[in-house]
């Protein structure tokens, strides 16, 4: 076992104290979090401002259509169409809408044209349009003799309050579990494989430097695997202690980086802008108030449990295919088909899972150990025992440690005859035979 | 008491009898030339040596007792064919690394390694890297990693190859000293040449089989063809006797062959009594070199897949 610790301390000392090490654990969630902070931020902003004129000869809008961040109506009702024409084309204003005097307000075919020079976009076409048939709607409905309020006490929605038989209503605590068991499961996911296929290179390497026939006279071959996965689980496991007091750290600074902004924002530009600051600070208070409420004390530990857990299920898996590949690592690709085929289909799971955590489809995968690591995050999220009973979660614990113990034996054997074998790359089925013939 | 005993080992794989019986034994203190052809089972059974796969049959003693891998292997040093190295790794550190995997405790380990870098004059490569070095250079660290926990079995596969004669010779005589110290060393090349500088006894394994076993000396007696060189200042014009032939004849030396039944003072009466001055005078033993293309000739070289019913 002395040994097992030994090499254990060298795979993680010659990973941590490299210079990338700091450098990549500290840029990774800077580079996911920025590519999905992006990708939030292009899918939310639309186009730059657009100055819409408006001719409103039939005196349809009355001079009043709402304005927002992106679409600005300018009435210019005494303008012709050709002056507005002339407008759009020296680019004071973008596009211009003309309604003739003669707009017929109940006609079917009748249209309204909104002129542009610069292409529109669909969403900002969208918004225009909406707009643009809101006041529409309520001319025709006055002309109808139906009144606003009418309308709105006949459209008043029906309040639909979900109930559970025991306990109180929490309406956010639904949409927060989904996404926090979401983002642990797709983590854990993440991690497989990138530790995975670190222990896999990493017994690649050694078998291809010939290091391992040295090393193998002096060690077990499976006190040299087991130290291998136990290194580089290590590193993981510093990796991700370093991420969650990150991610603390920022929880606990941004309400006073968000306060701050506020006060100043207020001062500065009293109105408008004061009062989105405010709103986005309340919203910030919502959801930092919601995560308060997931059961952090059970989802923490039971993620670094399954964490563990699948690594090594996996970690053993990988490193057999490893030891059976030679300098090419093409030849890795095949092999590990059989492996990452449940990695994804625990991601499709779970995917079901965290929507409806008690369906058979989630129990089965939540126990099943090659599935259960990230399945089994959807359902804790939604809490216990609402999302999984407390024997269905033990008794996937205890599955699961059968099972890695299970893959790192017979991973083992394979490993053990892989990495003294050059040569020709063994199939599947030889492998099969390695793992199961005596000695 | 022998240190290391084999008996009747047995390896096989699905189409080949690596290994088929082999038996030797290896006194403390001697350098034991393991040879034969590629393919002849030699790292297999060295594997098995090593404590890297366990034999089918077969016993080995290790100081009389059972070899156990797990206890025994702190007394093993193994420099495999196939040398390597983590390249990434720095070299004292790695030194230090396959030490301690040897069982030596972390100030055990810096002590002995240092001693080795010193007496190798490696002192300045502690801090470097193993892609830093040549292959020569590599291939001495190589040995210092191997011999460095101070073990009785020291198993060195082709350890001169891509050596420079200068630092083939420093690795020679180190090896010549580890046996002089008591520890005992099988050597495994193809370099006949090597083994007859360096080994006191030699077993030859072909097709997974013992063909060869004993002192160098013994061997080539065993081989002797009885052939002797005279030398003679004056060549007779014609050589005839019952007792021996001529088979060459080169400027002032001639090559012969004793018949059976007769032996070398025979050759040199029949000379004395023509009157010619006899210069010098010989037995040609052949050299290991042509008795291990003869052992192996009288087999077929390459091996043949063969189903195994074991």
């Amino acid at each position: 076992m002395n040994k097992t610790w030994i090499v254990a301390e060298r795979e993680f000392n010659s990973r941590v104290k490299k210079k990338t090490f700091l450098l990549s654990t500290i840029l990774f969630p800077l580079v996911i979090f920025g590519f999905y902070g992006l990708m939030i931020y292009f899918s939310v902003k639309g186009n730059e401002d657009l100055n819409i004129g408006i001719a409103d000869h039939a005196n349809l809008f009355n001079g009043k259509l709402d304005n927002d961040k992106e679409v600005n109506f300018i009435f210019m009702n005494d303008a012709s169409a050709k002056s507005l024409e002339e407008k759009v084309t020296k680019k004071e204003i973008s596009g211009y809408v003309y309604v003739p005097e003669n707009y017929n307000l109940l006609s079917s075919t009748d249209t309204i044209n909104v002129i542009y020079s610069k292409t529109i976009g669909l969403i900002s076409q969208e918004r225009i349009g909406r707009k643009i048939n809101k006041v529409i709607e309520q001319k025709r409905l006055l002309s109808l003799n139906i009144s606003q309020s009418q309308l709105d006490s006949a459209r008043r929605t029906a309040a639909v309050e979900f109930k559970p038989l025991s306990g109180e209503a929490d309406k956010n605590k639904a949409g927060l579990a989904y996404a926090v068991g979401f983002i642990s499961g797709f983590l854990i996911y993440i991690i497989l494989f990138i530790y995975g296929t670190m222990v896999m290179r990493g017994v690649t390497e050694e078998k291809t430097s010939r290091i391992a026939e040295v090393i193998v006279s002096s060690v077990k071959p499976f006190q040299l695997m087991m130290g291998k996965i136990i290194g580089i689980g290590a590193v993981g496991l510093l990796q991700f202690i370093i991420w969650i007091l990150l991610g603390t750290a920022t929880m606990a600074l941004l309400p006073l980086l968000m306060g701050g902004g506020d006060a100043s924002a207020i001062q500065n530009v009293p109105g408008a802008g004061g009062g989105m600051a405010a709103q986005g600070s309340g919203a910030m208070a919502v959801i930092l108030g919601n995560l308060s409420q997931i059961n952090w004390m059970l989802l923490l530990p039971c993620f670094l449990f399954y964490f563990l857990g699948g690594y090594l299920l996996y970690s053993s898996l990988f490193a057999a295919v490893g030891s059976a590949v030679n300098e090419d690592p093409q030849e890795a690709q095949s092999l590990l088909l059989p492996i990452t085929m449940p990695i994804i289909f625990a991601i499709v799971i779970m995917t079901k899972a965290v929507n409806d955590p008690t369906s058979g489809l989630a129990v089965f995968g939540s126990l099943f150990p090659l599935t259960s690591p990230v399945v089994m995050m959807a359902r804790i999220a939604h809490g216990v025992p609402d999302g999984v009973s407390a024997l269905e979660l033990i008794l996937s614990m205890v599955i699961l440690v059968a099972g890695f113990m299970c893959t790192t034996w017979l991973a083992g054997k394979i490993y053990r005859t892989g990495i003294l074998m050059y040569g020709k790359k063994p199939t599947w089925k030889e492998m099969v035979k390695w793992a199961f013939r005596k000695n | 008491m022998n240190i290391l005993e084999v008996k009747h080992l047995k390896k096989y794989f699905a189409t080949q009898k690596a290994v088929d019986d082999i038996s030797f034994t290896l006194a403390p203190g001697s350098i034991f030339g393991m040879l034969g052809p590629n393919g002849a089972g030699k790292t297999t059974l060295i594997r098995m040596l090593t404590g890297i796969t366990f034999p089918d049959e077969g016993e080995i003693l290790l100081n009389g007792r059972p070899f156990d891998p797990v206890k025994d292997m702190v007394q093993i040093g193994y420099m495999p064919e196939e040398k390597g190295l983590y390249k990434k790794m720095k070299i004292g550190e790695q030194a230090l690394y396959l030490a301690r995997l040897k069982g030596l405790g972390k100030l055990d380990a810096m002590e002995k390694t240092r001693q080795w870098f010193k007496r190798f004059e490696m002192e300045s490569w502690w801090n470097k890297k193993v892609e830093d070095l040549s292959k020569g250079m590599q291939q001495k660290l190589q040995f210092v990693t191997t011999v460095s926990h101070a073990p009785k079995l020291i198993i060195l596969d082709e350890p001169l190859s891509g050596l420079d004669p200068v630092n083939a010779d420093l690795i020679k005589n180190e090896i010549f000293r580890l046996a002089q110290e008591g520890a005992s060393i099988i050597f495994s090349t193809h370099r006949m040449k090597e083994v007859e500088e360096i080994c006191d006894h030699i077993i030859l394994v072909n097709k997974g089989i013992k063909v060869l076993d004993g002192t160098v000396k013994a061997i080539k007696q065993q081989y002797k063809e009885n052939l002797f060189t005279i030398g003679l200042d004056q060549l007779p014009a014609t050589v005839s006797s019952s007792a021996f032939e001529v088979v060459k004849s080169d400027n002032d030396q001639l090559l012969l062959k004793v018949n059976e039944g007769h032996n070398s003072n025979e050759v040199l009466q029949h000379f004395l009594s023509t009157g010619a001055t006899i210069t010098s005078f010989s037995e040609q033993l052949p050299s290991l070199h042509d008795i291990f293309i003869r052992v192996v000739n009288d087999t077929p070289t390459a091996r043949q897949f063969e189903k195994i019913t074991a």
